[in-house]
């Protein structure tokens, strides 16, 4: 009883590997983060659509997250087996154009964006705004500012921006909005943040439950609950100070063992079929406007009247000093 | 003949020499003051403990190497001599087969054996379920499955009643003349080394002095065993 | 001959293990230049000790009173209590902290009591939250453990305790206490050594970057900061922090000698009165303690079982054949250093407690360095996945094996080796029906460990591995909460049924 399971492990693992060398078709490796291949996200559909126009054989690989996946890249270095690397976050970019890993994408940089975003190595496919999400039956007047927030008794739980890209979005956020006055804005919201998470899924469950008033997410949020589940009660607060913005994107690693592939893959991540696939798939816009306009639905969640953006590199010189003021008012 | 040829063992707190010789069919009390080494004496021969110099010997062949169970000997413990989650017969049947690995011609002489030591009918009971009478007669009747030329008692009787272990002695006399066992028995007792062994061996002060005869040991006994003897 | 078989065995297992756990880390450490902590790291370090210490002191403390009114109390459902007890242990750490704050959080089941009584609120967030959920986590560790400890005890000394007309408190002098100064150490270490690897619970319920242990700043060197030689020197902290751990408690834990019973029934003895009340109160207090948060997890996530879509149960089939070979390695591993440590040496054990101190997150990215220019990381996924999580519980089935291969050895290695019982014949004769019952539960622990634990195949699953504790993570990603709900639930009710199984096997095959 103790072996068989063993013995069968192993003969999956044999024959997948076999199954795997038996297709004759071209393989294009795409490494990619968890939620990105998940049965519910855009992977799926998105390797149908691909493979029934490029004879190929698309394969996702998947880390944990947007961060996860750099530090996964530069483990692999120059051994990686894949041509794309699709969902890093705009933050994060300097430091994965450092690793010398990705070459020009060479494709049309026009995009949809809220800002203005073109970068020679890195191509958006997807962006969203972060939000503060609430419950509205609960919550009738939501604060429409950090300032609002830390002067109400609310709780919120956010994500700690040392394990996750979320938490960094927040505290890039708070300063790109606020600058110098970000250590005052952070020890004022002290006392609403109920508490930190290493990651999303964590925050957002915990809203879910009832054990938070708000929860650090996106303003499309509510865009699931309400198409997904007929559910109209969430609902993301407009803050007058502006929004920041998550942006992901995807590059072509200079060793591609495929790389027409890969310039075909990152053509199709621009077209239409692609970026209608990504709003009820990843909730997220997309990064051009779609022919057939956005998801019913879409239309009922707030748009920011002002979007923050660091660029590639202000984010990552503001990153360590901006996590020491977020450290020291919250050790408090 | 067991032959204990310059044995030396040093431990902790003591040392015990031995440098002698008893003749195949011997029986032999050992005897002397608590904690002078009785029961190690036993464990050197029976191998539970090595000897730093020295050697055992069985009919020439040379033992000191040798695992416990692949010597020519059955030890009888003070306690844990059986196992208590395997019933009687499983006890004895390790006896005859240490994988347990039993013919019926087997379980036939484990039945015999039974019988032989009043136990008919308790094969399959574990135990717990046993007297501590019959827990030493299963003991016994196991030693006399195993058939082993030598047999070792350390005290195997001592939680027994007078007449009980007068009866368990008695027992192991027979078996002894049946097979022609040569038998090493600690003990305590100067009137069960009379009666039951022609020879003594005297364990105090580090040695275990050559084995004399009992009765003259015994009536003549040197200080040291005097003051035990009280 | 046999005892020299089985030590090289031993050897050779505790390098395979040293090597394992210390090859990633020197994978990761190559690049390390000189050693200093940050300030930040050494406040980290410091709440990681507090934590720790706090967690593990008052969860075998807590857990005495537990284990002694099990001991000597017989009731209705007290199996399934005992069984039970294994539960909080497994659960996935999300689960738990979800279950948990459905019952002590802001909006939880105590606050809404207390503010229905017009009291006011407590909060779960801080110090205090931390050391909640891992007495919540780890009391009912050490109440099994201690448990085995009281059993292990022989009826024939209570009985001598009885007829010397003993009190109590002589009993508990003369007999219960140097059982507790045998185990209770090596309870402590175990928890205390789990508690400081922990991560996500303690900063959850501590509330903010207060509550940063050294295992998040492992995490952010790996992931943010790409500083693999910090990672290395962090997860060294760790190793020494065990280390010395390891030898206070061995220093501490005196072996009982208490010799071997006849295996007959029978326990301490159970005194009527108050200290009957006080066990009453004792045993529905801890039960209510385990209880409540299961509870709220299988409230959460009942309305959705009926509908799991395939994909969970695909991935439940792939987590029940990770579990069950992890659970056969751990077991064969820890059950040759449990029979190598009986034999009065220390090196198994430390062995066997070293995969306790090692960081998940570096041993996963470590191998992956070694590994990945040699294979396909994600044809690598089930073997590894096994390998990490038979190590990882490794030390849970070797203290659980441990002090009754060693009872084993004291009481019967005369008798087994005077009789030439070796090898095979030993093993199934002797050893696995002696030590059926810490078997099963050890079994019983490691299957539910693995099936829960997400380990490192996040790190090396492709598309189609995925486990069932990684479905529950990408169903929450996927805003799917109530599907995972109900994957979590059936990841809970499938990690307590192989608990409860091999428990209930060990328990049914320990004859007298």
């Amino acid at each position: 009883m103790t072996k068989s399971p063993l013995a069968l492990a192993i003969c999956t693992a044999v024959l997948a590997t076999a199954a795997m060398a038996q297709t004759d078709k071209p393989v294009l490796n795409v490494l990619t983060y968890d939620s990105f291949t998940s049965e519910w996200g855009p992977g799926p559909l998105v390797e149908k659509t691909f493979e029934a126009q490029c004879g190929c054989d698309l394969v996702f690989s998947a880390v944990g997250d947007g961060a996860e996946l750099l530090a996964r890249l530069q483990l692999e270095g120059k051994n990686s087996t894949a041509s794309v690397v699709l969902g890093l976050d705009s933050n994060l970019i300097t430091l994965a154009a450092a690793t010398g890993l990705f070459t020009p994408h060479g494709q049309n940089t026009a995009n949809d964006l809220p800002v203005p975003f073109a970068d020679p190595l890195f191509l958006p496919y997807d962006w969203g705004w972060f939000a503060v999400v609430y419950d509205k039956t609960k919550l009738p007047n939501a604060p429409d500012s950090f300032e609002a927030l830390a002067a109400s008794d609310l709780k919120i739980v956010i994500q700690d921006p040392r394990s996750s890209t979320p938490g960094l979005g927040l505290l890039l956020w708070v300063k790109a909005a606020y600058g110098d006055r970000a250590p005052e804005i952070w020890s004022a919201l002290a006392d609403n943040i109920l508490t930190v998470t290493p990651g999303w899924t964590e925050a957002y469950g915990m809203f879910t439950a009832g054990e938070a008033d708000m929860v650090l997410s996106y303003t499309t949020s509510p865009a699931y609950h309400l198409i997904a589940e007929g559910d109209d009660s969430k609902a993301a607060a407009a803050f007058t100070e502006g929004h920041y913005l998550q942006v992901e994107v995807a590059g072509k690693l200079s060793n591609a063992p495929q790389p027409e592939l890969a310039d075909q893959f990152l053509m199709f991540v621009g077209s239409d079929a692609f970026q209608s696939i990504i709003p009820t798939t990843n909730w997220m816009y997309p990064a051009h406007h779609l022919a057939a306009g956005l998801p019913k639905g879409f239309q009922q969640m707030i748009t920011p009247k002002k979007s923050l953006l660091m660029t590639p590199d202000e984010a990552a010189t503001a990153r360590k000093p901006a996590l020491d003021e977020w450290l020291t008012a919250l050790s408090r | 003949m067991l032959q204990l040829d310059r044995v030396q063992a040093r431990f902790d707190d003591f040392t015990l020499a031995a440098d002698w010789q008893v003749p195949k069919g011997a029986r032999v009390a050992v005897i002397g003051p608590s904690g002078a080494g009785k029961s190690t004496l036993l464990s050197l021969i029976g191998g539970f403990l090595m000897p730093d110099q020295g050697r055992v010997l069985w009919q020439g062949r040379d033992l000191t190497r040798e695992d416990p169970g692949a010597r020519p000997m059955t030890t009888l413990f003070q306690d844990q001599n059986l196992f208590p989650h395997l019933t009687i017969a499983q006890n004895l049947g390790l006896g005859i087969s240490p994988s347990l690995r039993l013919t019926a011609a087997d379980y036939d002489r484990i039945e015999a054996a039974l019988a032989h030591t009043g136990l008919a009918g308790f094969g399959t009971r574990k135990p717990a379920q046993l007297s501590g009478g019959q827990q030493s007669r299963a003991a016994l009747a196991r030693a006399l499955l195993r058939d082993k030329p030598i047999l070792l008692l350390d005290e195997p009787f001592a939680a027994l009643g007078p007449a009980l272990k007068r009866e368990m002695l008695g027992l192991v006399t027979l078996l002894a003349d049946e097979t022609g066992a040569t038998v090493l028995m600690v003990t305590h007792d100067p009137a069960e080394a009379r009666t039951f062994a022609p020879l003594t061996c005297l364990v105090e002060g580090g040695i275990a002095h050559a084995p004399q005869a009992t009765a003259a040991l015994l009536d003549n006994p040197p200080p040291a065993l005097a003051d035990y003897l009280g | 001959m046999a005892d020299r078989a089985l030590s090289l065995t031993a050897a050779g297992l505790a390098v395979g293990i040293g090597l394992l756990l210390l090859a990633p880390l020197a994978a990761l450490g190559l690049g390390l230049q000189g050693f200093s902590l940050a300030p930040a790291e050494l406040a980290a370090l410091r709440f990681t000790l507090w934590q720790a210490v706090l967690s593990a002191g008052l969860s075998v403390a807590l857990a005495i009173p537990v284990a002694r009114a099990l001991a000597r109390r017989r009731f209705r459902g007290r199996d399934l209590l005992i069984s039970t007890l294994g539960a909080p242990f497994i659960l996935p750490v999300i689960v738990a902290v979800l279950g948990l704050l459905a019952v002590f959080g802001r909006a939880g089941w105590v606050n809404q009591t207390l503010t229905g009584l017009g009291l006011s609120p407590v909060s779960i967030y801080g110090l205090q939250g931390v050391v909640l959920a891992h007495v919540f986590f780890n009391m009912p560790l050490a109440v099994r453990m201690i448990l085995h400890g009281w059993q292990a005890i022989p009826a024939e000394r209570f009985r001598l305790a009885a007829s010397l007309g003993f009190s109590p408190a002589d009993t508990m002098r003369h007999i219960e206490r140097p059982m507790l100064r045998a185990v209770l150490p090596g309870v402590a270490l175990v928890i205390f050594v789990i508690c400081l690897t922990s991560f996500a619970v303690a900063l959850t319920l501590g509330g903010g970057p207060k509550a940063t242990t050294v295992e998040l700043a492992i995490y952010q060197a790996l992931r943010f900061d790409f500083d693999l030689a910090g990672a290395a020197r962090l997860a060294l902290v760790q190793f020494a922090l065990c280390t010395a751990a390891y030898a206070v408690a061995t220093r501490l834990a005196l072996p009982t000698g208490f010799g071997a019973g006849q295996g007959r029934a029978g326990g301490p003895p159970a005194p009527k009165g108050w200290p009957l009340r006080l066990d009453v109160l004792v045993i529905i207090f801890a039960a209510m303690f385990l209880a409540l948060p299961i509870l709220a997890v299988v409230l959460d996530g009942l309305p959705g079982m009926l509908d799991l879509p395939p994909q969970v149960w695909q991935a439940a089939a792939r987590s029940l054949i990770i579990a069950l070979a992890s659970t056969a390695i751990s077991l064969g591993v820890a059950l040759t250093l449990a029979l190598a440590a009986a034999r009065g040496r220390n090196w198994p054990g430390f062995a066997a407690s070293l995969p306790l101190a090692a960081s998940s997150l570096v041993l996963g990215t470590g191998l992956f360095l070694i590994l990945q220019p040699y294979f396909r990381p994600a044809s690598l996924a089930l073997p590894v996945t096994m390998a990490i999580n038979a190590a990882l519980s490794l030390p849970f089935a070797f203290r659980i094996l441990a002090p009754e291969a060693r009872s084993l050895f004291d009481d019967y290695n005369r008798l087994t080796s005077s009789l030439g019982i070796t090898g095979f014949a030993r093993l199934r004769f002797v050893v696995l029906p002696r030590l059926s019952r810490p078997l099963g539960f050890a079994a019983g622990l490691v299957a539910a460990l693995s099936m829960g634990d997400l380990g490192v195949i996040a790190l090396f699953a492709g598309e189609g591995e995925a486990t069932l504790p990684l479905l529950v993570q990408r169903l929450m990603g996927a805003y799917r909460i109530q599907t995972a709900a109900s994957a979590a639930l059936l990841l809970v009710s499938l990690s307590f049924a192989l608990f409860w199984g091999f428990d209930q096997w060990g328990r049914r095959h320990a004859s007298a």
